[in-house]
């Protein structure tokens, strides 16, 4: 590996880690109180600021980690300390990893280097996410199991259920996705979508209510919120916890937020593409050359980043819309609803396939 | 199907045991602290002991060291979600006892004040049921209309949440001027809201699923287990004190009960849902029939004297020094008196020897019986049934453990 490539890898995954601690997990906890603000006819945290300027609660944010960071690292009597201190890393990291083969951008020549927005082109990368997505599985059972509290356990108990029940559901609701984009790499799936016709959501919008359904019940948020359900469990698997372990967990939960909505823009909303305009058209609207590509790039991952705050918008919504499931409703919606649905899916796309009815895109 | 059996009996082979586990006093489901020792087989209860109790304040043996009048504030502490209605279920036990009647107009609005306290109540229950489903912005729906009411309830007598309104034989203050067009105003908008919190809440599969078949009781088990109020009334009994044993104008006002016919979650919900419409249609009534007149009693040995009248007027000064004192001098006797509280029969049971205060104040709290059910209710369900169950028997600490 030469050094531009090592420089450029690094580059990517400062800009991942970067975008999604530094912009996306504070700025979503913002939006998750100024959104439920608006849509309960509330104003909604506008108190912290520096030298009198709020920024429209946006320093609560700072707040929050300041807070946060200067309170007790509290570990409950009886608990497993090792593990209880491994869980929310065990949580944060994984969420964090299933961001490196997404592609935030397309391929751009920049001084003779191709640079490939995309911190690990791997050709199952579709895998990987769902590979990565049932780590972090462990890191809220392992949380909850040792924090000596029953609570917890229910919690743990309930989210090791319900995340297991919904990773092999959500894998299949996207099986009729692969058989139309014939690939498991997002590089290439994004790269297939570059006409907007070709886009997930125009053959493929059911697929996406299913996806979308299981991600969110994946990710524990309303509705699907039973792990952490306040008014029956308490807090769930994170009971006991306080300080940064606590904002790790809930961090985490905002990863995956952005990690979901990524994967959908990815699947199904043409990634970086701009709908009419193919990549080669863009670099030559910006002028061609390094400065065409770099401009262009940026362009993609502007476009990109819209998406995926359009699509987190969407979970937001849904997340201060609507009640919370039982359990047992969990369950059943996922194995008894999703699944078949999922499956009558895949066989209707592999019908559509081979009878022509669904042109799989070149 | 036997042969298939494995060799193994996992039933005597695993060791399994139950998961006891403490819900409250200090738990977000157990609001008005309550406690639920729950022994979990997994999500289900497999047995439940509620234990009461938690917010006793001792409200009966207090009410004894005051004199009748001084009793007004203690009552407001009982169900403090609608706490006119505890005001006036007191105050007509006590002039039941004395044996007068409040004026015309005095009823009327105390019928007034009695059905905003209702529709607080039910807002309360209502909302908190919503937000403890984890429909936080239902709940805040709710809220609001709340806040608009009290906005209404606070003109009237100077206080949002503990009023302390009625007196014996009257009021302490007349409707505001103009009370009648606000009160247009604030219903038109809770009327909106109440739209918006059906839309959101009962076209929600989700919603409706958590809640129908869920805590249900039949009509005869309700009856047993001393039902009453909108809990009796999802069951399919039509028993409302302000119809089977009208108060104050009731009988002279058009509304209706609404009936359930399952005795669930949900249909203690319709039915708390549609006596907010009832509710609002009953205190429009109201403010059209209501005269003027005084609002109260015209006797001063038995009223509470206005300033006015307490220095111009000798006999209400006399009365004044008197009842402040030594308390209003209701006859020796005993009363039992209900009202159609929020929850249910809100009945005040008092016995007065003959000296300004009550030898025994005993409340008939309705939560009390409707929350020694749950055990009945719950046992067998899931962990997440007992949210929505409790919610709707809306247990008020205060007015259970008094």
């Amino acid at each position: 590996m030469d050094t531009a490539a090592i420089l450029e890898t690094g580059a990517k995954l400062a800009f991942v880690i970067g975008i999604n601690l530094g912009f996306f997990a504070p700025v979503l906890a913002w939006v998750e109180r100024k959104q439920s603000a608006v849509m309960q006819d509330r104003i909604g945290a506008n108190r912290a600021d520096i030298f009198g300027f709020t920024v429209i609660g946006l320093f609560h944010s700072l707040a929050d980690a300041l807070k946060l960071i200067f309170k007790e690292d509290f570990v409950p009597r009886g608990a497993d300390v090792t593990m209880h201190r491994l869980a929310p890393m065990i949580a944060l990291i994984p969420a964090l990893m299933g961001m490196a083969v997404i592609p935030f951008g397309g391929t751009y020549e920049i001084g003779g280097h191709a640079v490939n927005l995309v911190v690990a082109d791997l050709d199952m990368g579709l895998l990987f996410v769902f590979a990565i997505a049932s780590v972090a599985t462990y890191g809220v059972v392992i949380g909850a199991w040792a924090s000596n509290n029953n609570w917890s356990m229910l919690g743990g108990l309930r989210a090791a259920a319900q995340m297991f029940s919904y990773e092999v559901t959500m894998g299949l609701t996207i099986i009729g996705l692969l058989m139309y984009y014939q690939s498991l790499s997002l590089v290439e799936i994004v790269a297939k979508q570059e006409s907007f016709w070709n886009w997930g959501i125009i053959y493929q919008w059911p697929a996406f209510i299913l996806f979308l359904a299981c991600a969110i019940a994946e990710n524990k948020r309303v509705p699907f919120d039973i792990p952490e359900a306040e008014s029956e469990i308490v807090a769930g698997y994170f009971t006991e916890y306080s300080g940064m372990k606590f904002i790790m967990f809930w961090t985490a939960e905002f990863i995956e937020v952005v990690t979901i909505s990524a994967l959908c823009v990815v699947l199904f909303f043409g990634g970086h593409h701009c709908a009419f305009i193919s990549d080669a058209g863009l670099v030559a609207l910006f002028g061609g050359g390094d400065l065409g590509n770099i401009l262009a790039m940026l362009f993609g991952v502007a476009v990109f980043l819209v998406k995926v705050c359009v699509l987190i918008f969407i979970q937001m919504i849904i997340r201060w819309t609507l009640p919370r499931f039982r359990y047992d409703q969990v369950m059943m919606l996922g194995w008894k609803m999703i699944l078949p649905l999922s499956l009558v899916w895949i066989l209707f796309v592999g019908v559509a396939i081979l009878t022509g009815l669904m042109p799989t895109p070149a | 199907m036997t042969d298939k059996k494995p060799n193994v009996d996992f039933h005597s082979e695993h060791h399994t045991e139950l998961l006891t586990i403490n819900m409250g006093p200090s738990h977000p489901a157990t609001h008005g602290t309550v406690k639920f020792l729950v022994d979990l087989d997994g999500e289900i209860i497999s047995r439940i002991d509620v234990e009461v109790g938690y917010l006793h304040r001792g409200f009966e043996k207090e009410c004894e060291a005051q004199t009748w009048t001084g009793v007004f504030p203690y009552t407001d502490r009982l169900d403090y979600t609608a706490s006119v209605l505890n005001n006036v279920g007191y105050a007509l036990a006590v002039e039941k006892l004395i044996g007068i009647e409040a004026p015309e107009r005095c009823q009327y609005i105390r019928v007034i004040m009695s059905e905003m306290a209702r529709m607080s109540g039910h807002y309360t229950c209502l909302a908190a049921g919503a937000l403890e489903l984890g429909a936080m912005t239902a709940f805040l729906y709710f809220v609001e209309a709340r806040e608009l009411l009290w906005d209404l309830i606070e003109e009237v007598c100077g206080a949002r949440l503990t009023h302390n309104y009625v007196r014996i034989g009257g009021l302490t203050a007349d409707l505001p001027a103009g009370f009648g067009d606000r009160v247009a105003t604030v219903f038109a908008k809770n009327r909106e809201l109440w739209d918006e919190f059906a839309k959101l809440l009962l076209k929600n599969r989700i919603f409706v699923d958590r809640m129908r078949d869920v805590g249900g009781i039949s009509a005869t088990d309700a009856k047993a287990w001393g039902y009453s109020g909108p809990c009796m009334r999802a069951a399919g009994v039509a028993y409302d004190i302000r119809k089977t044993n009208p108060y104050l104008v009731y009988d002279r006002l058009d509304f209706e009960i609404p009936v359930g016919t399952t005795g669930d979650n949900y249909d203690r919900f319709m039915v708390r849902m549609y006596e907010l419409q009832q509710s609002m249609s009953i205190i429009e009534q109201c403010l059209v029939k209501m005269p003027e007149g005084p609002i109260n009693h015209n006797d001063p040995q038995w009223r509470q004297s206005s300033k006015d009248d307490i220095f111009t007027d000798m006999e209400s000064m006399i009365f004044h020094f008197k009842n402040e004192i030594n308390g209003v001098p209701v006859p020796a006797g005993e009363v039992y008196f209900p009202v159609e509280g929020a929850n249910g029969e809100l009945g005040f049971y008092l016995v007065s020897d003959g000296s300004g205060h009550p030898v025994k104040c005993r409340v008939r709290p309705p939560c009390f019986q409707l929350t020694s059910s749950v055990k009945y209710l719950i046992e067998g369900s899931m962990l997440a049934d007992l949210i929505p169950t409790f919610d709707m028997i809306n247990l008020i600490g205060g007015e259970c453990d008094r």
